[in-house]
């Protein structure tokens, strides 16, 4: 197909035309708005950079960014380490195998609508439940906190994405060749010896992805927040996207809303080309 | 020896860990059978009787076949679409090797990281404007939405396919649509698969675009029911749970008929 050839734009039309109307279009107009007073119907001046100066005073904003910033940092962790722990256990030749694997990805097909109610009765009822009946105080409360807000969303997004990641690592073990392994054996290496000097560098690139897809799901994370803790309490635990959704759906505060999507946007766009850009290195030099 | 014991060590680590990861959905469950004076005396325990009184209620106010319906019809519709507009556009991307095709299909992957609520002020208040908030254009940024991820992983595996069953095709008298819909497309059946497993936990699972665009107008999903009867039923934790349950319900059987396709499907997705 060429360029003038009819069918090559017959072909491409359809996608063409919505991402251009649903996404490219919005986020040019959207920057533009950033610069504006707009109120969602009609723009009467241009401010300039006055609402990325008053966003850069916004303690809610600062909040909800330094928020999803420490989430971020601790749900990859958590996620990475129990995903790879269950595709190196699910790896071995057990009988139950695929077995577990089922009930491990299980959560990732349920909506995080549904799971952030589900987790905030146990949370809740459940933990107050277990702590009466083993005498545990720290049990109680769960929620009404920032801190058990904060490791309420951890656990929830480690029991949804776990299962996710696993199948990514169990994709990439499955192709360590069996002859290095074997190899390695003859060679003497012990069980940790093999980890770390032949297995971690050969599924390299599944902690590209799966970190890349981990990081981005946490850092644009709003279901889970939104029926989990719904920001609460008083705000303490309501991530960017939930700040965004508030600023312009309840308050009405278009243009100001907008620029902290740009923000947003920027953010979000950065780490990814960074760690995608970071990773690729790490693999070629391996 | 020594390595049947280990195997077997870890066999009951799984084990356990698989309860583990069950005890949300058994606490789920048995709480939706239980009276709501029950879940306070003991919420860990099987229900002293097991009453069926919270689905009946859950089901009707959720007005639960209406909610499947819009959410099937939603999914089943966009994923069609976004899987045929998709692999077209790909196709084409893949067959011609100017600077523009590149250029193109570098702003299908580049919009892949733009987050949605980066778009979704304007795009909202735009389509509101012009009076356009339901369920087809719903559909319509679906596609805009899904196409990137897909087109990128139909480009991969277009790759694979060798441009001489074109020619052959071309020779034998297919015209270009022709070529792709009957050589091509079943070729790419297993990229399909994959694009459709995706598309389909992503939409159906959907809450946020379609409470903006079709919420309060007769054809919401069942997210949306869901988040409004929860609502309703704060602290009425056996409905709200028994609501829960019906919910899942319909994934858990999609779950154990297609679970290969959809783990395989998920793999690829990430992997490629």
């Amino acid at each position: 197909m060429k360029n003038r050839d009819l069918s090559f734009w017959l072909f491409l039309a359809p996608v063409l035309v919505a991402i251009l109307v649903v996404v490219i279009y919005p986020l040019l107009t959207g920057l533009y708005y950033s610069f504006t007073n707009w109120d969602g119907l009609r723009i009467s001046k241009f401010v300039g950079l006055d609402n990325y100066i008053k966003l850069f005073h916004d303690k809610e904003f600062g909040d909800a960014f330094w928020f999803t910033i420490k989430f971020s940092i601790a749900a990859i962790i958590v996620i990475n380490i129990i995903g790879l722990g269950l595709a190196l256990i699910v790896t071995q030749h057990i009988k139950t195998s695929s077995f577990l694997r089922t009930v491990f990805f299980m959560p990732n097909l349920i909506g995080g609508l549904i799971l952030g109610f589900i987790w905030q009765f146990i949370f809740t009822k459940a933990f107050a439940s277990i702590g009466e009946s083993i005498g545990i105080e720290g049990l109680q409360g769960w929620l009404s906190t920032t801190e058990t807000g904060f490791w309420g969303l951890v656990i929830l997004t480690s029991w949804q994405m776990a299962g996710y990641v696993m199948i990514i690592y169990i994709a990439y073990l499955q192709s360590v060749p069996e002859e290095l392994i074997e190899a390695s054996q003859i060679d003497g290496a012990n069980r940790f010896q093999r980890f770390r000097n032949i297995t971690v560098p050969m599924i390299a690139p599944a902690f590209t992805v799966s970190l890349f897809l981990t990081l981005s799901n946490s850092f644009k994370m709003y279901d889970q927040n939104l029926s989990l803790t719904n920001g609460g309490p008083f705000n303490s635990t309501q991530m960017v996207a939930m700040d965004i959704v508030k600023t312009a759906f309840t308050e009405n505060s278009m243009a100001y809303a907008q620029s902290k999507a740009m923000i947003f946007f920027v953010t979000v766009a950065a780490i990814s080309l960074l760690q995608v850009y970071y990773n690729k290195k790490k693999e070629v030099e391996l | 020896m020594f390595k049947n014991r280990r195997l077997l060590l870890l066999e009951i680590i799984g084990i356990l860990l698989a309860f583990v990861w069950l005890v949300p959905f058994y606490l789920m469950v048995v709480n939706a059978f239980k009276t709501k004076r029950d879940i306070f005396a003991d919420t860990l325990g099987l229900p002293e009787e097991w009453t069926w009184d919270n689905f009946v209620q859950a089901f009707v106010q959720l007005g639960f076949i209406k909610a499947f319906g819009n959410s099937l019809f939603i999914t089943a519709v966009s994923t069609i679409i976004i899987i045929i507009c998709s692999a077209m556009a790909a196709y084409a991307l893949s067959r011609n090797k100017s600077k523009l095709s590149t250029v193109i299909f570098f702003m299908f992957v580049a919009a892949m990281l733009i987050p949605f609520q980066a778009v979704m002020i304007p795009l909202v208040s735009q389509f509101g404007q012009l009076d356009m908030l339901n369920r087809s254009s719903l559909i319509f940024m679906y596609l805009g939405f899904g196409a990137s991820l897909s087109i990128f992983l139909y480009h991969g595996a277009l790759k694979g396919i060798p441009e001489s069953l074109d020619d052959a095709a071309k020779i034998d008298g297919c015209n270009k649509f022709q070529t792709f819909w009957y050589i091509i497309f079943p070729l790419l059946k297993p990229m399909s698969v994959t694009v459709g497993v995706l598309n389909v936990i992503w939409i159906w699972n959907d809450y946020l675009l379609p409470s903006l665009v079709i919420g309060g107008n007769g054809t919401e999903t069942i997210p949306l029911q869901l988040f409004f009867f929860f609502g309703q039923y704060t602290k009425q934790w056996h409905l709200a749970l028994a609501g829960l349950s019906i919910s899942i319900l319909p994934v858990i059987i999609g779950y154990f008929f297609a679970q290969k396709q959809i783990i395989k499907g998920i793999a690829d997705g990430a992997v490629k």
